[in-house]
């Protein structure tokens, strides 16, 4: 008969929206409320509507969700290295990423001119980076990782959207909190929670290495903290006790970028 | 000559090899071996070109041009060649064949009156490398405007920001102080001028010309009178780019008598990503999450054709291993996953051109964002998944779909993957799928709108070497998956499905069949997963990023959602070289899959034009590349 | 253009003291104001790319963006008051592009979702893309991502709202449709050899002279080294035909400035007017 169809149709349309309804009955009106009503209510059990509150409830990413690219560093309270960056500056990075996005500068011993296993500046423009995610795929040192926080909207490019250094640094314990389950897997195929290189030097010394990350340490033991708070107040007292001066620093590091930009001025020079 | 017309007919099918010896009995001087390195086929004297063509089409039975493309040999040997791939409907390997011509004032016969599928393609091999097709009907740009400067996928073409000639850039690291391009050219764009610009005598001829193909002047509206017919006025109507129903950018012109289309021809370009050129800078790796960006509905199924392609190569060097069998059961995984949504998609979309607006559609984005849900947790992003590798995949599925809650108010969740799976597919997908099933098909509305619309008789489907779904709605029962089968296709049950109208229902109906079959497949990949639980899905080295690749030349192609996808490689790197596709071409199904569009169209009322285009399924990402 | 004019609306029996005067009466209409356009946005049926996609998935059932008064998606640019650039902007495209916001009618906004949109994306080296939709129209909204996710784009539409929160009747650069009538068209790009944007047409005639003299053309001299923070520092050492480039500093972009200036004199008009009113009464 004409017009069946159409009916049969309507029907699909009207048990959906019936189901809306006899799925907020079955919530009882805690719908909104509660981890496990979302979980059930986004999973695969879902009935009537499945619509996320954003922004007063947002599903949280998978661990693997790829977005902008940070780089790890130590925490600030590190007892062997506070603070340090976890990039060699290896370069691998930059030469795998698709967009060549990727904008590294190696440091240099300022008196031999060797390479220093550490990055004067690291950029990312993120107007390009395609969230492809090589960059942390092939990154031997597990020193630069997919962020979570995709909450970077804002009104201007010019000055915000290349990710600089201090921008992109963030401490291991927030990768570890974004991706614990990757975490560990990547912990156990360096053999260690810490930085490779400082693995290997520490098998080699026969220095223990750490059985947990640093921020687990610290929180499990106060006095491991407190010993590492005595240690670096009395590396400070050590620097401060000596001749050099915070200025002194601040000058040696200002000649040194000098010394740099002049280098980088002659090699740009002579590749032109 | 005459010795040669009398040469028999093969009778039954030849092989390839007995094919190209037959070639090479009958034309001796125009038919040679590719003795390159790593190639295979034929070279075919430029001349002799469309009589060869028709005797692989007609005495050989090669009546499917899968891809026909440019390569420019600039530095190599010197000329550009055209490649040609031919396929038999009944299934097995290609016969390839190429055509060489001088990079100065290149020429090639068309083979449009053999294959009219290939019209699209030397259309864009003009646009692109520049080749004139003596005896082509409608030679134009397709993928730029009319009056663009040069052929840009020549080899000495270089772009406004030109940086090197291959990636990785010098200037990336270890000096790597950042420079956005735009700082480096005056204009502070992405622009490039000729030198003898002159801006007076400039005008905007990309309009015109597309009108001037149609036949006619800009403002023709002339009154036709036709006996007692009431007084139609022809006119011409453009849709698109900026069009709701034209799925993305996409552009049409039409000549209408009244309300009756007479001739329509796809415009493209509006989205056109320089996806070649920037594929031949890449490495090889890098090419992976670009890929993702061709047919970005369905991603999986573009990197598994990319990355056979490349393995293709690779196994022609040493150290080669193919990938884990683990690994292909993965992939088989994600890719049927992939056609499920892609015609959950389709379906949607096609009823929203239809004019069920929104409501089909939101049913079935809601079934899609479960599986989005699956790909987020395993590949990392819910459509640009980047999943697969050479030689395996990225990850292995992981134990759990977890998440951890980083911004404020995040909601966390935790299934289990494998138990998910087995829901997503024993139940959750068959039950959407018999719903859609429910909802539309009986509908009267959908089945006069649709039934008899956009009729493709199968002939003209293969002569237009269309594929996927809109062959396979013309009764042509063509799958890559079984025509020439990959991965682990062969040891799996499913059907090829048919349709036998070859109009829009028929293609709506061949997509519920086509997510059918693939839920069957991926119960007996569940099987597989659960038999190879922790199994190796890499073989070789993973931190390999600059893999070296064989020289040669490789035509990897899948059955992706929307039909045929194959990619073109060619790799012609010294081996410390850089390491770099020398030639990377996509053989796009939507792009190609458009070629019919106007004879499909014609005699159809304007309302149709969107209904037919919607049921041929097209992403813009695809089709412009 | 409107008879209303908002100054009046502060001219109170009450002595309102000077620094005062443009708030007292004006914020809380501006709250209303804000509020009911930022409660009722339309965006523009209108998909690039990919990220167009996710842009369907946030208007679908699971994110809705119908939740923020934005379920009217418009295929008729002038019936929308918000263009979600949503995906790669190639030169073939940006000229429907101009003309779709140029027929939007004021208040326009425009959102760059992606990182296509926003500053070329990963295709961003291609001969056939523009490196930014903000190369030819203002952006208000700046979504990176590549691409951003249905809830990264729906805190893009938050942060959009928040944007109209902050802007003040009281202040015409805000709302300048109020005050001098709908701002200048963006002037159309033409398909040359290349695109032309027809604002540096003078700068393609200078470098197109450096050229018929068999001089560099076409490739900016920077210093050779870069200063250590160039993503935020502008390049200091401009050529002088570098000022007539309207991107890279923002500061002397001489057409919006010729907008500053014009609105300005209409502003000085009206004043003068008004003065001059106010003079016959007295
Ligand atoms: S690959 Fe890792 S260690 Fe090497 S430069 Fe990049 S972030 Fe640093
Ligand atoms: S995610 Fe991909 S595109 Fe982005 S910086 Fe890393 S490698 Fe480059
Ligand atoms: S930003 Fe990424 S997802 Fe969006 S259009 Fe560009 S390439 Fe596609």
């Amino acid at each position: 008969m004409n017009g069946t169809g159409i009916l049969k149709g309507l029907g699909v349309t009207l048990k959906h929206f019936i189901q809306t309804y006899v799925d907020d009955i079955r919530y009882g009106g805690r719908k909104y409320l509660g981890m496990e009503n979302f979980e059930v209510r986004q999973g695969l059990k879902a009935q009537g509507a499945f619509t996320v509150q954003y922004p007063d409830e947002k599903i949280a990413v998978p661990e693997r969700f790829r977005f902008v690219p940070f780089l790890v560093v130590n925490e600030d309270d590190h007892p062997d290295a506070p603070g340090k960056d976890w990039c060699t500056s290896c370069g691998i990075c930059a030469k795998v990423c698709p967009p060549q996005c990727i904008w590294i500068v190696r440091s240099e011993d300022p008196v031999t001119k060797r390479p220093v296993p550490e990055p004067e500046a690291f950029f990312i423009d993120i107007d390009i980076c395609m969230n492809c995610g090589y960059c942390a795929e092939f990154c031997p040192f597990d020193a630069i990782k997919m962020d979570h926080d995709y909450e970077l909207a804002d009104f201007d490019r010019t000055g915000t959207h290349i990710h600089d250094k201090p921008k992109l640094s963030k401490p291991y314990e927030y990768y570890y909190n974004i991706a614990p389950t990757t975490a560990a897997e990547e912990a156990q195929a360096r053999g260690g929670w810490e930085h490779p290189d400082v693995i290997k030097a520490k098998k080699k010394s026969g220095e223990p290495v750490m059985e947990q990350p640093w921020f687990m340490l610290r929180a499990e033991d106060p006095e491991a903290r407190a010993r590492a708070e005595a240690e670096r107040a009395a590396k400070a007292a050590a620097a401060a006790e000596s001749t050099v001066s915070e200025a002194d620093i601040a000058a040696e590091r200002q000649a040194r970028r000098a010394e740099a930009l002049a280098r980088h001025r002659a090699w740009a020079a002579k590749k032109n | 000559m005459t010795d040669q017309a009398i040469m028999p007919v093969p009778t039954e099918a030849l092989d390839t090899q007995g094919a190209i010896d037959w070639l090479k009995d009958k034309y001796p001087e125009a038919v040679q071996d590719d003795t390159r390195q790593g190639y295979g086929g034929v070279v075919v004297d430029r001349s002799q070109l469309t009589k060869i063509a028709h005797a692989i089409r007609d005495d050989l039975g090669y009546d499917y041009l899968s891809s026909a493309t440019a390569v420019d040999y600039l530095g190599i040997s010197d000329h550009i060649e055209m490649v040609y791939h031919a396929y038999r409907t009944a299934g097995g390997p290609p016969l390839v064949f190429k055509a060489q011509t001088p990079r100065e004032n290149a020429e090639i016969p068309s083979v449009v009156s053999v294959w009219p599928g290939a019209d699209f393609q030397e259309r864009e091999a003009y646009d692109l490398f520049g080749i004139q097709f003596s005896g082509h009907p409608n030679l134009k740009r397709i993928l730029l405007w009319e009056g663009f400067d040069g052929h840009p996928m020549r080899k000495d073409w270089q772009e406004a920001y030109y940086e090197e000639e291959h990636k990785p850039f010098e200037s990336r690291w270890p000096k790597g102080w950042v420079r956005r391009a735009e700082e480096l050219n005056v204009f502070g764009k992405n622009v490039r001028y000729p030198a003898d610009l002159d801006l007076s005598r400039l005008t905007d001829v990309s309009e015109d010309s597309l009108y001037k193909g149609m036949g006619l002047g800009v403002d023709v509206q002339e009154i036709v009178q036709e006996g007692e017919h009431i007084k139609t006025d022809r006119l011409i109507v453009n849709m698109g780019p900026h069009h709701p129903s034209t799925h993305g950018v996409f552009r049409m012109i039409a000549e209408l008598d009244g309300e009756t289309i007479e001739a329509l021809e796809p415009v493209m370009g509006y989205l056109h990503r320089n996806h070649e050129k920037i594929g031949e800078r890449n490495a090889w790796l890098m090419n992976i999450p670009f890929t993702d960006r061709l047919d970005y509905i369905s991603s999986m199924g573009n990197n598994m054709g990319y990355v056979q392609a490349v393995e293709k190569l690779l196994a022609q060097g040493a150290r080669y291993t193919p990938p884990t069998y683990r690994a292909e059961v993965i992939r088989v995984l994600m890719v049927e996953l992939t056609r499920i949504v892609n015609h959950l998609w389709a379906i949607g979309f096609l009823l929203n051109d239809l004019g069920a607006f929104f409501t089909p559609a939101l049913y079935a984005i809601a079934e899609r964002e479960k599986v989005l849900d699956f790909f987020e947790a395993t590949a990392g992003s819910r459509m640009m998944c980047n999943y697969m590798r050479f030689q395996g995949v990225a990850k292995d599925l992981p134990e759990r779909i977890h998440s951890t809650a980083v911004t404020v108010n995040d909601k966390v969740r935790d299934y289990n993957t494998m138990e998910f799976l087995t829901e997503l597919i024993n139940e959750r997908l068959p039950r959407s799928i018999d719903e859609l099933d429910h909802f539309l098909t009986e509908s009267e509305i959908i089945k006069t709108r649709a039934m008899g619309v956009g009729i493709l008789p199968p002939e003209m489907a293969i002569a237009y070497s269309a594929a996927g779904p809109l062959l396979r709605a013309s009764n042509v029962p063509y799958d890559v998956r079984r025509a020439e089968p990959y991965s682990i296709y062969p040891e799996l049950d499913f059907d090829v499905c048919v349709r036998p109208n070859g109009d829009v229902y028929d293609r709506y109906l061949i997509r519920l069949d086509e997510m059918r079959e693939s839920v069957r497949i991926l119960k007996q990949v569940l099987q597989r997963l659960e038999a190879t639980h922790g199994e190796d899905i890499f073989s070789g080295n993973k931190a390999i990023y600059m893999p070296r690749v064989p020289v040669g030349e490789s035509y990897g192609r899948v059955e992706n959602p929307k039909g045929e996808l194959g990619f073109y490689c060619v790799s012609e790197g010294d081996p410390k070289g850089p390491q770099n596709p020398w030639r990377y071409h996509v053989r796009a199904p939507s792009f190609i899959n458009l070629t019919p569009l106007g004879v499909m169209c014609k005699g159809h009322k304007v309302a149709d034009v969107v209904v037919i285009l919607g049921s041929i399924d097209i992403v813009l990402g695809e089709t412009d590349r | 253009m409107s008879t209303l004019d908002l100054r009046e609306l502060h001219d109170t029996e009450f002595p309102v003291p000077a620094d005062m005067q443009n708030n007292v009466a004006i914020t809380s209409l501006s709250k209303i104001y804000n509020w009911s356009r930022r409660s009722s946005l339309w965006p523009m049926l209108f998909g690039l790319a990919c990220c167009a996609i996710e842009m369907i998935a946030t208007a679908a059932s699971r994110y809705d963006f119908s939740r923020f008064g934005m379920e009217v998606m418009r295929g008729s640019p002038r019936q929308s008051d918000l263009m979600i650039v949503s995906g790669t902007v190639t030169k073939k495209m940006v000229v429907p592009i101009v003309r779709l916001y140029n027929q939007m009618p004021e208040p326009k906004y425009v959102m760059a979702m992606g990182a296509c949109a926003s500053g070329g994306g990963p295709f961003k080296e291609g001969y056939n893309v523009v490196s930014g939709i903000d190369q030819y129209v203002p952006v208000d909204v700046y979504v990176p991502g590549c691409p951003p996710t249905p809830q990264a784009l729906m805190y893009g539409l938050i942060s959009l709202q928040k944007k109209f929160d902050g802007e003040s009747l009281a202040n015409l650069d805000d709302v300048p449709w109020y005050g001098v009538g709908p701002s200048d068209a963006v002037p159309i790009p033409v398909l040359g050899p290349d695109i032309i944007d027809p604002r540096q047409a003078e700068l393609i005639r200078q470098q197109a002279m450096l050229a018929a003299q068999g001089l560099p053309f076409g490739r900016r001299e920077l210093p050779a080294v870069a200063v250590p923070q160039p993503a935020v520092a502008p390049v200091e050492e401009k050529p002088a035909i570098a000022a007539a480039s309207t991107e890279t500093a923002e500061e002397i972009d001489p057409e919006k400035a010729a907008r500053l200036a014009k609105r300005e004199a209409a502003l000085a008009r009206k004043r003068a007017a008004k003065a001059a009113a106010e003079g016959n009464e007295g």
